[in-house]
C-alpha cells in the first residue's frame, strides 16, 4: 500500500513516550514456561494471523473480542491509535494469548482486550494481570479503566479484583458499564493475582524473541471452541 | 428367584462442552452406540430408563424418556426418567437391573445424560445446590464445593490427609484423562505447576478452602448408555463378552451434614459397598479396577477408605505411594474419573459402568487397561453422601 508521508503527518496520532514492559516468565499448571513480553508495532501482522480465526468464533464472545482486538492492533500498526501497547504470552515460542491497552493520558490507562488462545491454563488471567502490572508499575498510572464484554471477563476482572464501579464514565469501548482498577486495588490484589519472575532466562527469552509462532487456523479454533474447550 | 443380569452393550460420547448438541441429541448418540455395541440390529428393547438430574431446570424440558424412545424409534417400549441427583446414573441402572432380574423385562436400555454448559458456572453450581436441604442449607448459600471444603478440613484434621495427597489425586486423574478419548479434560498438570511454584497462587487458586481449583471436577455436557439383559439371553445374543452385574448396593444418609454424628463418616458409602460385595460374594481385595466418584479430590481418598480398599487414614498415603495407579494395588479412576472425564451429573453413574465394562472386556489401550481385569467396582455419590449406589461387575467367562 502506497503511503503519502506528507498526509501521514496529519493522520497519525501523536504519541507520548511509554515505559517498556520488562519481560517475565510464569510457570503454568502443566509446568510449561510462559514468557510474557511486550511486542513492537512491526510484530502486528503476525499477531493478526492468530486473531483472525477468532473473529468467527461465537463461543464466549470470542467474536466480538477478536474483531475488536483485530481492529485495535491494525489501528496501532497503521498509527491510528494513540499510545497503544500490546503484551503477548508465548509457550515454546507459540503465541498463547494477547492483551492490549493504551494510555488515555499520563494518569489514566485504558484496558482494551484480553484474548487467550490456549484455554484452561489461566493464560488470560496471567496476561490481564500483566497488563495491570504494566499500567500501574511501569507506566506509572493512577488507575486503569476497564469494561467486560463476556461473563468470563466479568468474573475474572470485576469480581476477582474487586474493581470500583465508574457509573458516570463512558469507556471508549462503548456503553458497557465501566470499572476501574486503582493503585490501591492493584497492590491489595497483587499477592494473589500478579505473578512471574524476572529476568527471563536467556534461552527462554531468545526462543520467544526469535519468532512468534502461530498455530494453524484449525488448531486455534479447536483450542477455543472444540468439545474439550473450556 | 431373581435372574442374573448382564451388560451386553455400552456407548458413550466424548464429554466436554457440546454447544451444538441438545440433551436429547447426546442421549440418542450414546444410546445408539450402546444398541450397536449390543448387536441388537432391528430388535427393540422392552424398557428405557433415562438418568437425568436437571433438564427441567436447565433446559426447561421434562419427560425426556418419552422423547428419547420416540427419537430412537423404540416405541412402544416403557420409558421412565430416574432422578437421584448426581447418583441418577447408577440409580437408573439399578432400576433396569431390577426390572430384568425380576423377569418382567428382558432387554433394557439405560441412558444417562446432562447438558450443563449452556448456563454459566454460577448457575450450574446453583443448580447442583438444589439438592441441599431447602430450609437449613440452600437458603444460607451452601454449595457442593462449600460442603466439600468443610468435609476436607475435617478429614485433614482427623485422618492427616495433606495437600500433597489431594494434589496427587488431581495429577493422576488428569494424566489418565489425557489417555481417554471420552475425557473432558485432556490436560496433564504437575505438582510444580499447581502447588510448588509461587505462580500456583494464580494457576490453582483457592476455591473452597482448603480445596483449590484443581481439586474440583469440571462442569460438563455428556451422555452414556448401557444395554442390560438376562444372563441367559446374553449367552444367546451377545456379540461381545458379557459383563455380569454381580452385586449392587444402595444406602442413604441424613439430608443435612449437620445431623451426622461424624460428618467424616460416609456411612452410606460403606453400607452400599458392603451390600454390593455381599451380593457378589467378593471382598474389596478381589476388585481389580474401580471407578470412584471424585467430584472433589478428597472424595476419591475418602471413598477408597469407606469402600474398604484401604484402612481409614491410609487412602491418601496409598495415592502418594502409587497404589491407585495402573498396575498398583487397586487402580482407581483409570478413566480420569469425574475430575478429568467430566461430570455431567445424570451421565456419571452410567459412564462409570461403561468404563468398567471396557476394562472387563479388555478393550482399552494398554496405557489404561488393567491387565486381566475380572472384577470391577463403582461408587456413584448422590447429594453430599446421602444417597449412594454401588456396583460390583464381573467379566463373564462361560
Amino acid at each position: 500500500m502506497a503511503i503519502d508521508m506528507e498526509l501521514e503527518e496529519v493522520l497519525r496520532a501523536p504519541e507520548v513516550p511509554q515505559a517498556k514492559y520488562p519481560p517475565k516468565v510464569i510457570t503454568l499448571a502443566n509446568s510449561k514456561k510462559m514468557v510474557v513480553r511486550e511486542v513492537q508495532r512491526e510484530d502486528v501482522p503476525v499477531l493478526l494471523k492468530a486473531v483472525r480465526p477468532t473473529i468467527n468464533v461465537e463461543r464466549d464472545y470470542y467474536d466480538i473480542v477478536g474483531v475488536r482486538l483485530y481492529a485495535e492492533l491494525l489501528g496501532w500498526y497503521r498509527y491510528r491509535v494513540r499510545n497503544e501497547y500490546c503484551l503477548i504470552g508465548q509457550v515454546d515460542g507459540y503465541l498463547v494469548g494477547i492483551v492490549n491497552g493504551r494510555m488515555l493520558n499520563e494518569k489514566i490507562g485504558i484496558s482494551l482486550h484480553t484474548l487467550a488462545i490456549d484455554r484452561g491454563l489461566r493464560v488470560g488471567s496471567h496476561l490481564f494481570a500483566s497488563k495491570m502490572e504494566h499500567h500501574i508499575e511501569y507506566l506509572g498510572q493512577e488507575e486503569v479503566r476497564i469494561v467486560a464484554e463476556s461473563p468470563i471477563g466479568f468474573r475474572r476482572w470485576m469480581i476477582e479484583y474487586g474493581l470500583e464501579l465508574l457509573p458516570d464514565v463512558q469507556h471508549e469501548l462503548g456503553g458497557a458499564t465501566a470499572y476501574r482498577l486503582t493503585k490501591q486495588i492493584y497492590y491489595d490484589t497483587k499477592p494473589r493475582l500478579v505473578v512471574g519472575k524476572r529476568p527471563v532466562p536467556k534461552t527462554l527469552l531468545d526462543e520467544a524473541m526469535q519468532e512468534i509462532k502461530i498455530a494453524d487456523e484449525k488448531t486455534i479454533t479447536e483450542k477455543i471452541a472444540g468439545v474439550k474447550g473450556r | 428367584m431373581m435372574r442374573d443380569v448382564a451388560i451386553i452393550g455400552v456407548g458413550m460420547i466424548p464429554f466436554g462442552r457440546r454447544d451444538e448438541d441438545t440433551l436429547l441429541d447426546m442421549l440418542a448418540y450414546a444410546s445408539l452406540k450402546a444398541l450397536d455395541d449390543a448387536g441388537l440390529g432391528e430388535k427393540g428393547v422392552d424398557a428405557v430408563y433415562v438418568a437425568n438430574m436437571g433438564a427441567g431446570i436447565l433446559q426447561h424440558q421434562t419427560s425426556i424418556a418419552s422423547a428419547l424412545v420416540d427419537r430412537l424409534s423404540l416405541l412402544p417400549a416403557a420409558a421412565d426418567v430416574v432422578e437421584n441427583g448426581p447418583a441418577s446414573g447408577a440409580s437408573a441402572i439399578k432400576n433396569g437391573l431390577l426390572a430384568v432380574a425380576s423377569g418382567y423385562y428382558d432387554l433394557v436400555l439405560v441412558a444417562g445424560g446432562e447438558k450443563m454448559r449452556e448456563v454459566t458456572g454460577w448457575k450450574a453450581t446453583d443448580f447442583v445446590a438444589t439438592m441441599t436441604h431447602p430450609e437449613v442449607e440452600y437458603p444460607y448459600g451452601i454449595t457442593l464445593p462449600g460442603m466439600a471444603g468443610m468435609f476436607t478440613r475435617l478429614y485433614m484434621e482427623k485422618y492427616g490427609v495433606t495437600r500433597e495427597m489431594l494434589v496427587a489425586v488431581a495429577i493422576k486423574n488428569q494424566q489418565m484423562g489425557t489417555l481417554n478419548p471420552y475425557a473432558h479434560v485432556e490436560m496433564a498438570i504437575t505438582k510444580e505447576g499447581i502447588m510448588d511454584t509461587p505462580d500456583a497462587v494464580v494457576n490453582n487458586p483457592t476455591a473452597a478452602d482448603p480445596l483449590h481449583l484443581y481439586d474440583m471436577c469440571p462442569v460438563s455436557d455428556g451422555a452414556a448408555a448401557v444395554v442390560l439383559c438376562s444372563l441367559e439371553t446374553a449367552k444367546k445374543i451377545a456379540t461381545k463378552t458379557p459383563v455380569l452385574i454381580a452385586g449392587f448396593g444402595q444406602a442413604t444418609d441424613t439430608h443435612t451434614l449437620q445431623e451426622r454424628d461424624d460428618p467424616t463418616n460416609l456411612k452410606a458409602v460403606s453400607l452400599a459397598s458392603q451390600q454390593a460385595f455381599e451380593m457378589a460374594k467378593l471382598k474389596p481385595g478381589d476388585i481389580d479396577v474401580a471407578e470412584l466418584h471424585d467430584a472433589f479430590t478428597i472424595l476419591e481418598i475418602a471413598e477408597s477408605e469407606h469402600v474398604g480398599f484401604f484402612k481409614k487414614g491410609e487412602g491418601g498415603k496409598a495415592v502418594l505411594e502409587g497404589k491407585t495407579k495402573l498396575n498398583g494395588q487397586i487402580p482407581i479412576n483409570m478413566s480420569g474419573g469425574l475430575k478429568a472425564r467430566g461430570h455431567p451429573v445424570g451421565a456419571t453413574g452410567v459412564a462409570q459402568v461403561v468404563e468398567i465394562t471396557f476394562q472387563l472386556r479388555h478393550e482399552l489401550d494398554k496405557t489404561r487397561q488393567v491387565k486381566n481385569a475380572k472384577n470391577g467396582f463403582t461408587i456413584n455419590f448422590g447429594g453430599f453422601g446421602n444417597n449412594i449406589v454401588s456396583f460390583v461387575l464381573r467379566r463373564f467367562e462361560s
